[in-house]
């Protein structure tokens, strides 16, 4: 169970590898948390994150098989999961790849697989772990979404809409939760230096796994419904999204 | 009178804070009650278990049961049996303590014990073996239980301290977690008035506050000091002192000594009610200190032997309604803990530690404990015992505590249940040292572990699920018992049952789940309740 502080004592993360997730799971191992499930694509990179997870101090911890874009296998896979390890008192949403806007621009193909994986495919494994939480009548769902979702831009649109999807999908689930016991926060970073953007030029207002995970873990504990990371970027935003096209589609990178 | 479906509902303690959905099904019957016991543990039913719940007042999660059912125990609310010669009075336990005041006082008994609100219920009492103000002197509220009835999945049964001790003292501060309490016979004191006779004095630091506590304690039946947390330095633990002993009706003032009805009156009302949750941060430092202020220099240097209504000495909050909702939505916690003796210097450290965060506490409550009752899980033992409100919400609160819950340790003492809603499952055991005989007694009556709550599940009291239903589970443990055993007696003669594997109830199980799960496969379950955690993570 979540204490009243906002420390879970289990977690289930789509996306295990992702590097905000294991910053997360980081922070919470210390605090209260004893299981640790990560699902996502078996290899090397979710077998670092279940050592890590065990390195770190939690009793529990396993890594699963997930892919996003397999929707026929969503509801067994939530089945599996929480038979097996019981209640989740939080489930991370952080499965997502970039792209590669200028490439996949020229192959739908490619185009179509961001948005299965960030959005279609997410949306309904969430919905499949959603079940769960409802019937359990408690948990705390974290999706990270993007500011790029917030208003899409021409260099990254593919992405930027995907994510502005899987966001407007997890306010409408927030909403249809209320009474339940089951509450969504959604993440908002803005460029975050990682493996996912390696090689890229940062962006103004740029951070950190690590500096994404703190204001998680805070948002948890404080009850919040959407966090951005960096906080300022809420106001940099409320601006950037009522900007005239004009304006916004010569915004520089 | 089978149980009906109940309505899903958001509960939380009076805290607000981590609140869970549950099927709430109201306990009109004391039948119904068995009947709901019963069907809680078998397929069909939400798998989830069941605890009953009263008036809300615990802090924490000690009456949540997320996914699962909760028995709004309020129903529960005759009066069977009143013997007003002997003061032993028989009660469903729904019934409040305050409706027992507004029945009871003006016959000439009080309850034995009352806490800091009158807005609980007697099974919620027995459930949490409250204390009051007069525990140095008559112990706790189980002390005053002759005899109660006890649903549980194996039965129900009249439960005393002599017929079978062991379930009626795990069931004195047990939080529930034994059976559903469906009545009690309480042993009664008697009074004259409804009025106190009350000595208020200040003491400038916590030094003299507990010099007075130590030295005074034995003069008086009602002692308490409420100490302002915000003051610092030589002003560290400067409090009042408000102590005294019912008043008889020849010691009142001329105008209650010669209206005895009006002296007997019992039937205080609610003066205001905060109509709606404020933001977080209402109570700050500043509106906080600028009260606790106000409270000390309101209360006379040195007074003896104003005569005091029953209400507004007991229960000084119970005047504002849902006075919780100042904190804000993100709720508060309230961190109580006793410390033996010896462990004065922690008493020190917890408001000096605490005051440094610069959270708004009101007030913090500051006691003396006698001896505690036969309960492995009842909190009360001889000692300091102190309480303090905290907002949530404060980066770092939680990392205190935990420390804070070391010291405790440290000093040999413990959290209240009833308070709770935080301490890790390590600290409770290190807390609670003999929860294995408490376990012990719980496997006895509920072997397949269909009492459940939230802060069960969060202590690791209780499994998320239920073992296979026909018991096949490794740890070998009798799930497959006949559940329909004709009398409580007979089960109450059964041998214990022990767990015999440390994995105890975590065996994975197939639930009632949708068809396309498949079979679960023999994996690591959750570490079992019964473990212990790795020493690295006790306490802090």
């Amino acid at each position: 169970m979540i204490d009243a502080v906002g420390r879970p004592q289990s977690v289930l993360v789509l996306g295990g590898s992702s590097e905000i997730a294991q910053a997360i799971v980081a922070r919470l191992v210390p605090g209260r948390c004893r299981t640790v499930v990560l699902a996502g694509r078996e290899g090397p990179r979710l077998s670092e994150a279940v050592d890590r997870a065990k390195a770190a101090g939690a009793e529990v911890v396993e890594g699963v098989a997930f892919d996003a874009t397999e929707t026929s296998a969503h509801r067994a896979f939530a089945d599996r999961v929480f038979d097996r390890f019981g209640d989740f008192d939080l489930v991370i949403v952080a499965t997502g790849v970039l792209g590669d806007q200028h490439a996949d621009e020229q192959d739908p193909v490619a185009a179509a697989s961001v948005l299965a994986i960030n959005f279609a495919g997410l949306a309904a494994a969430v919905l499949a772990v959603t079940g769960h939480l409802r019937r359990q009548g408690h948990g705390r769902l974290v999706v990270l979404s993007s500011v790029a979702g917030e208003r899409a831009r021409r260099t990254n649109f593919i992405y930027g809409s995907s994510k502005a999807g899987l966001d407007a999908f997890s306010q409408g689930l927030g909403d249809s939760l209320a009474g339940t016991g089951v509450r969504v926060m959604i993440v908002r970073p803005g460029f975050v230096a990682g493996r996912m953007t390696a090689g890229m030029t940062p962006a103004p207002f740029s951070t950190t796994p690590e500096a994404v995970a703190d204001l998680v873990v805070r948002g948890i504990e404080s009850g919040a419904g959407v966090v951005y990371a960096p906080p300022v970027l809420r106001w940099v935003f409320a601006v950037m999204r009522h900007l005239p096209r004009a304006v916004w589609r010569r915004m520089p990178g | 009178m089978s149980p009906q479906p109940g309505r899903r509902e958001l509960l939380s303690g009076w805290g607000r804070t981590a609140p869970s959905a549950a099927e709430v099904v109201r306990a009109v019957h004391p039948q119904f009650v068995d009947e709901a016991v019963t069907m809680a543990g078998q397929p069909g039913g939400t798998g989830r278990g069941l605890i009953a719940r009263g008036l809300g007042r615990s802090y924490g999660d000690a009456a949540q049961n997320a996914g699962g059912m909760v028995l709004d125990a309020t129903w529960l609310d005759a009066v069977h049996r009143v013997d007003l010669d002997a003061g032993v009075i028989k009660v469903g336990a729904g019934v409040s303590l305050q409706t027992l005041m507004e029945r009871f006082v003006p016959l000439g008994w009080f309850v034995p014990v009352t806490p800091g609100t009158r807005l609980v219920t007697v099974g919620g009492a027995i459930a949490a073996d409250i204390h009051g103000k007069n525990h140095h002197v008559d112990g706790s509220f189980c002390t005053h239980v002759t005899e109660m009835t006890l649903a549980t999945p194996t039965g129900t049964a009249a439960v005393s301290a002599t017929s079978d001790p062991d379930l009626f003292w795990a069931t004195a501060g047990g939080m529930g977690l034994t059976g559903v309490i469906t009545d009690a016979t309480l042993q009664m004191i008697p009074v004259e008035t409804s009025y106190l006779l009350v000595d208020t004095e200040r003491a400038p630091d916590l030094d003299s506050t507990m010099d007075k506590l130590v030295t005074g304690d034995a003069g008086y039946r009602y002692s308490v000091a409420w100490i302002d947390c915000q003051s610092t330095g030589s002003r560290l633990g400067r409090s009042v002192l408000t102590r005294g002993d019912h008043a008889r009706l020849g010691d009142l003032p001329d105008r209650l000594r010669l209206a005895p009805d009006r002296a007997r009156a019992f039937g205080p009302r609610m003066l205001a009610r905060v109509p709606l949750t404020p933001p977080s941060g209402l109570l700050n430092p500043l509106t906080v200190g600028a009260f606790n202020e106000f409270w000390f220099r309101k209360a006379p240097r040195h007074q003896v032997g104003r005569a005091r209504h029953m209400a507004g000495f007991f229960h000084p909050l119970d005047g504002v309604g849902a006075w919780n909702r100042l904190y804000g939505t993100r709720g508060f916690l309230q961190y109580q803990f006793v410390v033996p003796d010896r462990g004065g210097e922690t008493v020190r450290r917890v408001i000096e530690r605490l005051g440094a965060l610069k959270l708004a506490s009101f007030l913090a409550v500051l006691k003396r404990f006698g001896p505690g009752d036969p309960g492995p899980l009842s909190f009360p033992m001889p000692g300091w015992t102190l309480a303090l409100d905290l907002p949530v919400g404060h980066h770092g609160l939680d990392l205190l505590l935990d420390e804070l819950d070391g010291e405790v340790i440290g000093a040999g003492g413990r959290i209240y249940l009833a308070k709770d809603s935080r301490v890790s499952p390590a600290a409770f055991r290190a807390m609670y040292p003999r929860v294995d005989e408490w376990v012990a007694v719980r496997d006895r009556v509920d072997p397949r572990g269909v009492l459940r709550s939230d802060l069960g599940r969060r202590l690791g009291l209780c499994d998320d699920r239920f073992p296979a239903p026909d018991g096949s589970g490794p740890d070998g443990r009798s799930g497959g018992a006949p559940r329909t055993e004709p009398s409580g007696a007979a089960r109450r003669s059964a041998t214990r049952t022990k767990r015999t594997t440390p994995t105890g109830r975590t065996t994975p199980t197939s639930r009632t789940r949708t068809p396309s799960a498949p079979p679960a496969p023999a994996t690591t379950p959750r570490p079992s309740p019964t473990t212990p955690s790795s020493p690295e993570r006790t306490g802090s």
